[in-house]
């Protein structure tokens, strides 16, 4: 209970952070946007090939969005001696790991429902029909993406070349997810049944038990001044 | 200790070679490119026990934060890292007069090239924390999700696609290869885990005299 109680405090806190200086956010949705118009760029304006590549398109800008996004919920602990802060905090530092999670999640989810609808609008793709199986698909990989991004980002924000670190680490521990989650809302998108790509979701679903259990048994290492 | 080993390491490889050119026979459809998997097998095997010995070292460093796991986790790393890349090397040697091609995203070979990357990236970490302490701890939280990454980045890509044949050696049923080949392979294979051994324990010796340095 105490567990659940101390993640969701940190969770709060940040939210606050995050409503009071709207900085991620803000930024998130705007890089969003600006992918959207490279990928454009680079591909062209046929719609054909932009419907085609859709699936790893979203992906790729999701996860190129987490690179910035997810190291940030550590740095601002930086600040003010609030690093030591968390140290302090009595109690399984797992729960610091699952608050910081939460927020991560929360934050990606809403990058990938904006960039969704930026799809949907500026590709005019119909994504309503296929809404209810792709955002099973979206939930499994952001946590994936959220487990591994948060930890990774709890080790990175303590050194030098953080920026140039954290996608080093994080990218190649991310391709089954990212294999997994095009695969899957490709076929969605296709109109497939979610049944078709069972074993992908049995493997998201598998991969994200795996990184979430890590996360919490080593987290207390990572935190640790 | 370590030049018997190497002096071991050494003969093995000589014996190794001498077994794989000169009793093995030549592959009939292949032709004596074959003759690279008496390299190539052994490499990733070696790969595989190295990065085996990251994780074991990684959890004992966590457990007991002695010095002497993390050397043997950085140690093992580095030279995993190695012998993984000696694999593709060679596999892509093999591949290009074989399959026609350097390279192809088939399953096991992408799933090896993903290896690669994440340990090399393991080893990127260690050489960008300052404080020697905690990027042991970094390291030892990486070395643990990367391994129990390996079979989740064996079922995706091998779910994506697949081209290479399915392993000969460490599949359940017996091995279809003629005794003259085993034998050739097991030379080899023992020759490359004294290799490896030799490489180990004069990499840990380097470590030893990085600390000496350092403090």
């Amino acid at each position: 209970m105490m567990f659940a109680r101390r993640a969701w405090i940190v969770l709060w806190k940040d939210l606050l952070t995050e409503r009071r200086s709207k900085e991620s956010l803000n930024a998130l949705f705007f890089f969003a946007v600006l992918l959207l118009f490279l990928f454009e760029f680079a591909l062209g304006p046929d719609r054909e090939r932009l419907t085609a590549a859709l699936p790893g398109l979203l992906w790729l800008g999701f996860i190129l969005a987490g690179l910035l996004g997810l190291g940030r919920t550590f740095l601002v602990e930086r600040e003010n001696d609030c690093w030591e802060g968390l140290l302090l905090t009595p109690g399984d530092k797992g729960a610091i790991y699952l608050g910081k999670l939460a927020v991560n999640f929360l934050l990606m989810a809403a990058v990938a429902i904006v960039l969704l609808g930026l799809f949907g609008i500026f590709y005019n793709v119909d994504l309503w029909a296929s809404l209810a199986p792709l955002s099973i698909v979206i939930f499994l990989g952001t946590v994936g993406l959220a487990s591994v991004g948060t930890l990774f980002g709890a080790m990175t924000s303590q050194v030098r070349a953080r920026e140039l670190l954290f996608p080093l680490l994080l990218l190649p521990v991310q391709v089954p997810v990212l294999l997994g989650t095009v695969k899957a809302t490709e076929a969605v998108l296709q109109g497939l049944a979610l049944a078709e790509v069972g074993h992908w979701l049995k493997l998201l679903a598998a991969a994200d038990l795996v990184y979430l259990v890590v996360g919490i048994l080593t987290f207390e290492f990572v935190l640790e001044a | 200790m370590t030049r018997w080993l190497g002096w071991l390491a050494a003969l093995g490889l000589l014996a190794g070679l001498a077994m794989g050119f000169g009793v093995a026979p030549k592959d009939a459809v292949q032709g004596n490119v074959q003759r690279i998997m008496y390299v190539h097998v052994p490499s990733i095997l070696t790969a595989y026990l190295a990065f085996a010995l990251v994780l074991i070292a990684s959890l004992g460093y966590l457990f007991t934060r002695r010095t002497g796991w993390d050397r043997l986790a950085h140690s093992a790393g580095e030279i995993g890292v190695v012998f993984t890349g000696l694999t593709l090397v060679s596999g892509s040697i093999w591949g290009k007069p074989t399959w026609g091609t350097w390279w192809t995203w088939d399953a096991r070979l992408t799933s090896t090239a993903i290896l690669f990357l994440i340990y090399v990236g393991y080893l990127l970490l260690r050489g960008m924390v300052d404080d020697p302490e905690r990027g042991a701890r970094y390291a030892a939280v990486v070395g643990i999700l990367g391994a129990v990454n390996i079979p989740i980045v064996h079922f995706s890509v091998l779910w994506w696609r697949t081209l290479h044949q399915p392993p000969t050696i460490l599949s359940p049923e017996r091995a279809p290869v003629s005794a003259s080949i085993g034998l050739a392979l097991l030379v080899n294979g023992v020759a490359f885990a004294l290799l490896f051994l030799y490489l180990l324990s004069k990499r840990l010796a380097l470590r030893r005299l990085e600390e000496e340095i350092r403090a």
